[in-house]
């Protein structure tokens, strides 16, 4: 009896001690805090094993929305941090978080659709006209409604377009408060119009009889921009090796591996690091 | 640590007297039954000796030397078993008694062997019938070889045979030196195994007699009553 | 319905091509989840214990809310974690955020609830029963409750087996605490969000299957070794 009570133990503490056993932590990584329409179409997935492979550095990647990348990063949680919403990059900088910001790369945006198209916009090259009548025609329309770049690109756009859009929405301006793929998900179901960048579209499966409605249009190209967290503010960040990566994606081989990215054959993001005014 | 001094011990739950300020001295010696009809505070008043409650008033002492804790055991109307071998339960008691681990094996096995559980040591006690658990309790008491037992009803939910087997293992524990003290509500049983009768009514203690004496000639009214009540079915 | 044939096919894809992103994330999944559970049950078990064995000031107000803790939602309880975690908060100089240890963490504190009220509640039931044989021999509080946990083992299991089912479902925690990271922190289940939001519901619901199997092999497989246990222990 005290044999077996014992034997028992001892494998249950075995099997503890597996569990338990630490996963190799690589010590040699950053933290970067990026928005989750990068993550899902996949370009880390493609340039990270790349630098990697070159510095044994290894990137961890959380994505998040814009607002809350830009929050973790006021908090400390990461080295850089590489989002899409120009001015709240550089209000970031200006409150003293981050180093300085570099352009990048930029994709566009694209307002995807259903085939039935009510608000009859399908081929139009001009985003603001496509949106004044989506509002006329009191079409469906999913927005983010999460302070993404996404997000803030649309409600700059409604601007533009002369539509005060806090006020003016009705039933037919759904505010989700979703991330890009899940908005479009509900976009799907609802047969609503959708503001989208081309990435996430790109590589979202579930599309039904939704397609690119308007393109193409200036107004919609999505600039990015890669800052390094202060390290003044917070001693803990991993500044050279933050550095490292952020020099090696505006670098021309970092710029090639972005551009090199490709979906059925399609790039997604247009490497322009050191483009005046990005 | 005989004799045990019941002091003018009163208990009560709730304002509801239950033990009357009863006061005895139970001294080593005869076997001694408490009797009495259905809710007269028999089980009560063995907890407060064993200790398994408190008095609200009045004492209840041990006068003689001796470890209190150790020096008595106590065999309930139901059996109580762990889920483990009616071997390991025998020893489980031993153990708490802090007897070593060689001298608890051999005790535990001399002490199934004398109750006739021998062959069923290695089996797990629940799935043993009601009068085999009950003889395993005995064991189980009967090997930290106490100064007092005290058994609340042991055969009541038991059929003719085993109660039989019961009070025979009862006889052999007191023929070892052991005081018994017991309850029960069955008068051939007391008969049979007290010497003394401590009658039980209404929490009050109202007579202690020797046995033959309280049958042929109980000194109370309650007594009489009780006695009378029973005998058809005696 | 085609969904679900997709689903199935992309399920059977991953098994059985060994796809190693899938067995990357399997493996971490369960040594969260096993770890967790393993670090509740060492706390909870004992507590739960104590609890149902103890009376003490507060006993029942320390009940009600330990059975309320069991509904915590894990969402509420990342983000607490998160701010305690994160390099803002008072914990930040551990380091450990977006790391498996902090997922660890999170669900050791979802489990734990469960853990200590279901065993309290589970022993309290045995302590009932056996309350009064174990006092007659001399156990104490704390070998009581040793005692009771070793008894009432198998009901612990199911216990145990509860606080894992919960933490391998669980996304809101571990997603937050964890940071979904790639190769890093990926489970099942923020694996099985990440895809959903794709729009790769096949994918999703393929992932989802897995995790439904494991889940349901592992209770199969506990199942077996109590139905066994039990029929040796009674």
């Amino acid at each position: 009896m005290e044999l077996k009570k014992r034997s028992v133990f001892q494998v249950m503490l075995m099997m503890l001690a597996l569990c338990t056993a630490p996963v190799s932590l690589a010590q040699t990584f950053i933290t970067v805090a990026s928005t989750t329409s990068t993550e899902q179409s996949g370009l880390f997935g493609h340039i990270r094993p790349i630098f990697e492979k070159k510095t044994g550095i290894q990137v961890r990647v959380v994505a998040l929305g814009t607002g809350q990348a830009l929050d973790m990063a006021r908090r400390g949680d990461a080295d850089v941090v590489f989002v899409h919403a120009k001015s709240a990059e550089v209000k970031f900088i200006a409150e003293g978080y981050g180093v300085k910001r570099l352009p990048v790369m930029y994709n566009d945006f694209v307002l995807i659709g259903p085939e039935s198209d009510p608000a009859k916009i399908a081929g139009g090259r001009d985003i603001l006209e496509a949106l004044r009548k989506v509002k006329a025609a009191s079409a469906p329309f999913v927005s983010r409604g999460d302070l993404s770049g996404t997000h803030m690109a649309e409600l700059a756009l409604w601007k533009q377009a002369g539509v005060d859009i806090a006020a003016d929405k009705g039933p037919w301006y759904r505010d989700t408060g979703q991330g890009m793929g899940p908005a479009l998900n509900t976009a799907s179901s609802m047969n609503g119009y959708i503001l989208a960048d081309r990435g996430t579209w790109i590589s979202f499966k579930n599309r039904g009889d939704f397609a690119i409605l308007v393109e193409g249009d200036r107004r919609l190209f999505n600039q990015y921009g890669v800052i390094l967290v202060n390290p003044e503010k917070h001693k803990h960040v991993k500044k050279e090796m933050g550095q490292a990566f952020i020099d090696w994606v505006v670098s021309p081989e970092g710029q090639k591996a972005i551009a090199d990215y490709k979906i059925g054959g399609e790039q997604l993001f247009f490497p322009n690091a050191g483009q005046q005014g990005a | 640590m005989l004799p045990l001094v019941l002091d003018d011990v009163s208990f009560s739950v709730n304002g509801r007297t239950i033990i009357d300020r009863v006061s005895a001295e139970i001294g080593a010696g005869p076997r001694t039954v408490i009797l009495g009809p259905n809710g007269a505070g028999k089980s009560v008043l063995m907890r407060l000796c064993h200790g398994l409650l408190t008095p609200t008033s009045g004492n209840i002492v041990w006068r003689g030397t001796g470890n209190e804790r150790r020096s008595q055991a106590m065999v309930f109307q139901r059996p109580v078993m762990l889920r483990r071998s009616a071997f390991a339960n025998v020893v489980y008691g031993l153990r708490l008694a802090g007897i070593s681990p060689r001298e608890r094996e051999l005790r535990a096995g001399d002490v199934l062997e004398a109750v006739g559980l021998a062959s069923v040591a290695g089996r797990p006690a629940r799935v043993l019938s009601g009068g085999e658990q009950q003889k395993l309790a005995m064991a189980r008491a009967w090997a930290l070889g106490p100064e007092v037992l005290f058994l609340d009803e042991p055969t009541a939910n038991l059929d003719p045979g085993a109660t039989r087997e019961v009070e025979t293992i009862i006889g052999q524990i007191r023929a070892s030196g052991t005081k018994i003290v017991m309850t029960t509500h069955n008068l051939g049983q007391a008969k049979r195994l007290g010497d003394e009768i401590l009658f039980l009514s209404g929490g009050r203690l109202v007579e202690r007699t020797p046995v033959d004496q309280f049958f042929t000639k109980p000194a109370s009214v309650e007594a009489d009553t009780f006695i009378r009540g029973e005998l058809p079915w005696n | 319905m085609s969904e679900i044939t997709q689903a199935l096919g992309a399920a059977g894809a991953m098994i059985f091509g060994f796809d190693p992103k899938l067995i990357e994330i399997v493996l971490l999944s369960l040594r969260v989840s096993l770890t967790a559970v393993a670090i509740a049950s060492v706390i909870g078990l004992p507590l739960g214990a104590a609890m149902a064995v103890n009376r003490f000031n507060g006993r029942r107000a320390l009940i009600v809310v330990l059975n309320a803790l069991m509904g915590l939602p894990p969402v509420v309880v990342g983000l607490v974690v998160y701010l305690l975690l994160s390099r803002a908060g008072p914990l930040g100089e551990l380091g450990i955020l977006f790391t498996p240890a902090a997922m660890v963490v999170a669900q050791t504190i979802l489990i734990l609830p469960i853990v200590a009220a279901l065993s309290r509640q589970v022993i309290e039931d045995s302590w009932q029963e056996y309350q009064e044989q174990l006092r007659s021999l001399g156990a104490g509080p704390l070998t009581s409750a040793v005692t009771l946990l070793w008894d009432t083992r198998f009901s612990l299991v199911t216990i145990v087996l509860a606080g894992f089912g919960r933490a391998a479902a669980e996304v809101g925690a571990v997603i937050i605490v964890g940071g979904n990271i790639d190769g890093v922190t990926r489970v099942m289940t923020t694996a099985i969000a990440l895809e959903t939001s794709k729009g790769d519901l096949p994918l999703a619901l393929g992932l989802g299957i897995i995790l439904l199997s494991l889940v349901l092999a592992l209770n199969a497989a506990a199942y077996w070794v109590k139905e066994a246990a039990q029929r040796r222990y009674g």
